[in-house]
């Protein structure tokens, strides 16, 4: 097998383990109830992190992820009182984010500033629009987000696949298309790999940076929708640190924070990985939710090692 | 090779000129290029090969001149557009993305559609198909990083290699190869060769140019010193043509060699050396003598300076100053046992640019007395002024920083700082680089004073005149060896040429 598909296996080994483990522990664990629950309540944190995959694969960062959650999930608050279709809110939406994306991913490579400052400040002007928009938690009443609860496909045992999950897993094939099956995705490889020699092999870096941050922008104005969709409501705080988590998610879905190594497919799993653990921590009941936190936190440091652990070996066959 | 004088050239570029801001990169210079010929490109440091290939890659614009391209006048803005019209480059360090597939990285490129959809099937045989035209067979899926350097530099040229590809420039292509990666470059060479591919050829190696090359041009301070058939022109008058200047000012100082013969022993290298940098050698540097080390670009002229100073470890031999045993010294030591070291590139290694004159002359002191002890402000001004006099320095006080003066002046820093120190054993590697020939004279007339008051030298240059003029001995270094030593009245340029091309090869 090849190497590199070393930290996907790692990934859903984790994954799995943790699985069994919960099964040994509670009845009823091991079922599709569970998985499908994990998949739904999951859904946004996984479908920023398959944007924010892409941006880390190219080497860079984008801290805006969490409040253009919130700023989405307002504005389909306001405009749902005004009377908009929640759909038509959606598109509208998604078309900003992907551009407020492209004009990130513009300034980084136009200007040459360093990613995380470039998005720090989107991060901050977006959680500002925020309370520009309301103040208050807005609840949206359109028929459509009973729809949207209620839409579900059976799963063999008791389990149901709800629509967050299904919108998350198309956005997942989508993902996956671009990344390993398009000249882009090769190009975003290039650029994490080595932006340098990307440019000298005749990749058009600043072209693909604007895309890279679209493609970013697009993922997160998404999580977006389904978080407003799946709370109903719109909260002007709402997503906050909410980019760490997906960060997070990438990085124990395999893909090096350094860029240039990583699968889409793992961010899945990495996402999975942590909603478990929350999972996990629910059904102990005893444990409060501090335990969340000190476990994601002791098992993306030991990913990490494992990491630069496998790298190293790699770095090492390459200089022989 | 009787096949190009029927031809009509591919590539003509007629008066080349290119200025930097202070230096004149080009001027005046003349390339042409055949379709089936591989023509070597030669010049040491700054001789203006890079600059040339740059603007004929699209990389560098041109201020003067012009270039043609099959008889049509062409203009490049970028490395794309010299791409489409077929001209494509290698560069010296490999340029593939490590981590990716052979398979990726073929892979990527310029390309109308971005959001093409990639048929990973197509692109592996179409990967096989260009690898397979330099006779490569390896697993494409595998990361380029896994493999060494020659296949790597195969698979850069494969990535260079288009269809419609008629000019290939490769920048020091064998740096990193040994002798049987590049006689398959070699032979992949002499096939593209054969298919009507105009390929230049840029090295310092000259049997590499000799095996290999049908025409030859030499650079030399960013101009055309002569274009020659490689079967016309002798390894000597090559060499010659690289590296010869005619110096007069430095002429007269001959005259002031010493008379006196040399002192007593300062430093004794015995079979001192490091694998892989330059094979052990043997070095004596006696009180009051100027020790020249003549050869060509990458022969080891400046890692025997940073041998001898400890700035490159030795893995072999020993080393006495002054009776001592210093084997295996570090840079600090060896300054704290009088040796000074004037590094080649006084940018990057001698000089800190933001700092005055007063501190970077203080610093080697510094370094010697131990940083708790710091030396009285007062005394430092003194150091400094007695410096920028005896020196000759051009600036209105001590405190201007080193960055705003001029090459010459930076050099004369740095030998003070050497100086400041007041060192028994001086080392010098290139210490006219870049800098006009007033004080080039001034310099080389310097050396010479030091000399007489009994210090020891050791002057590494690419310019023999300098070497022959500064010299009351003279080590030749030739492909990470020292070959051989040349005194007192022998010492002139014929035999240093002589002893540099091998005395095997008199007869090229």
């Amino acid at each position: 097998m090849s190497k590199k598909y070393l930290p996907l296996v790692a990934t859903i080994a984790v994954f799995l383990a943790l699985f069994l483990v919960g099964g040994s522990m509670y009845r009823n664990f091991l079922s599709t109830l569970v998985l499908g629950n994990i998949l739904a309540d999951n859904a946004f944190i996984i479908i920023a992190a398959i944007g924010a995959t892409f941006v880390i694969l190219s080497g860079g960062i984008d801290l805006s992820i969490g409040s253009m959650i919130g700023f989405v999930g307002v504005c389909m608050a306001v405009l749902d009182r005004m009377g908009w279709h929640p759909l038509a809110t959606a598109a509208v939406m998604i078309c900003f984010g992907i551009l407020y994306g492209a004009l990130q991913g513009f300034i980084i490579d136009y200007c040459d500033i360093q990613p995380f400052i470039v998005t720090l400040a989107g991060l901050f002007l977006l959680r500002g629009l925020c309370f520009m928009v309301t103040l208050d938690s807005v609840p949206i009443r359109h028929d459509f987000v009973d729809l949207y609860a209620s839409a579900k496909i059976p799963l063999p045992g008791r389990g149901v696949l709800r629509s967050s999950a299904i919108v998350m897993l198309a956005a997942l094939a989508l993902a996956i298309f671009i990344a390993h099956f398009t000249r882009f995705g090769n190009n975003v490889y290039a650029i994490g790999g080595d932006k340098e020699s990307a440019r000298l092999m005749g990749v058009n870096v600043r072209r693909t940076t604007i895309g890279i941050y679209a493609i970013g922008g697009f993922y997160s104005a998404l999580a977006g929708v389904v978080y407003a969709l799946y709370t109903s409501s719109g909260y002007p705080l709402a997503g906050s640190t909410l980019e760490l988590s997906a960060i997070a998610a990438v990085v124990l879905g395999g893909t090096l924070l350094t860029g240039g190594v990583g699968m889409v497919a793992g961010t899945l799993f990495g996402g999975m990985i942590l909603g478990l653990i929350s999972t996990l921590i629910i059904f102990h009941g005893s444990l409060n939710s501090a335990w969340i936190m000190i476990s994601s936190g002791v098992l993306l440091f030991a990913f990490i090692v494992l990491h630069r652990f496998l790298v190293s070996s790699f770095d090492l066959r390459g200089t022989s | 090779m009787n096949a190009t004088a029927i031809d009509k050239p591919r590539v003509e570029m007629r008066s080349i000129g290119k200025s930097f801001p202070g230096v004149r990169a080009l001027s005046n210079v003349d390339f042409t290029l055949y379709p089936g010929e591989v023509h070597a490109l030669l010049g040491e440091n700054g001789a203006g090969k890079s600059t040339l290939i740059k603007i004929l890659t699209g990389a560098l614009n041109r201020d003067a001149g012009e270039i043609r391209l099959d008889g049509k006048a062409v203009n490049f803005n970028s490395t794309g557009e010299a791409q489409a019209h077929g001209i494509s480059t290698v560069y010296q360090e490999v340029n593939l993305i490590p981590a990716m597939s052979v398979t990726k990285n073929l892979t990527l490129g310029p390309s109308r559609d971005a959001l093409g959809v990639i048929s990973w099937g197509k692109a592996r045989k179409r990967a096989r198909e260009k690898l397979s035209r330099l006779k490569l067979n390896i697993d494409t899926e595998q990361p380029v990083g896994s493999f060494s350097v020659a296949v790597q530099q195969l698979v850069a040229i494969a990535h260079a290699l288009d269809d419609d590809t008629s000019v290939l420039v490769l920048d020091e292509p064998t740096a990193s190869l040994d002798a049987q990666e590049t006689a398959t470059l070699f032979a992949i060479i002499r096939d593209l060769k054969a298919r009507g591919m105009a390929i230049v050829f840029i090295t310092h190696f000259l049997d590499q140019v000799y095996e290999i090359s049908d025409r030859i041009s030499v650079l030399r301070n960013g101009n055309l010193v002569g274009t020659h058939m490689a079967s016309e022109i002798s390894r000597q008058d090559l060499i010659s043509e690289m590296i010869g200047r005619e110096l007069g000012e430095v002429e007269a100082t001959l005259a002031h060699k010493a008379e006196s013969g040399p002192g007593k022993q300062k430093l004794v290298a015995r079979d001192l050396g490091r694998k892989r940098t330059l094979k052990p050698f043997d070095l004596t540097l006696h009180a009051g003598e100027v020790v020249g080390l003549a050869g060509l670009l990458g022969s080891g002229r400046t890692e025997m300076t940073k041998l001898v100073f400890g700035a490159i470890r030795s893995d072999s031999g020993e080393l006495h100053v002054d009776g001592q045993d210093m084997s295996g010294a570090t840079p600090r030591r060896s300054l704290a046992s009088g040796i000074a070291f004037c590094p080649e590139d006084r940018k990057a290694e001698g000089l800190v640019g933001d700092l005055s004159i007063r501190e970077n002359i203080m610093l080697s002191m510094q370094a010697k007395r131990g940083w708790l002890r710091q030396l009285p402000r007062r005394e430092q001004e003194k150091i400094a002024g007695e410096m920028i006099r005896a020196l000759g320095i051009a600036t209105p006080d001590a405190e201007k920083p080193v960055r705003q003066l001029s090459g010459g002046n930076q050099q004369k820093v740095v030998l003070a700082r050497a100086l400041a120190s007041n060192p028994g054993i001086l080392l010098l590697d290139e210490p006219t680089r870049g800098i006009d020939v007033g004080a080039h004279a001034e310099i080389i007339t310097l050396i010479r004073k030091l000399c007489n008051e009994g210090m020891a030298l050791l002057v590494a240059s690419s310019e023999l005149d300098e070497i022959v003029a500064a010299s009351d001995r003279v080590a030749v270094l030739r492909d990470r060896e020292k070959v051989g030593e040349i005194d007192g009245a022998d010492i002139n340029r014929d035999n240093i040429i002589r002893m540099i091309a091998g005395d095997d090869s008199g007869q090229h």
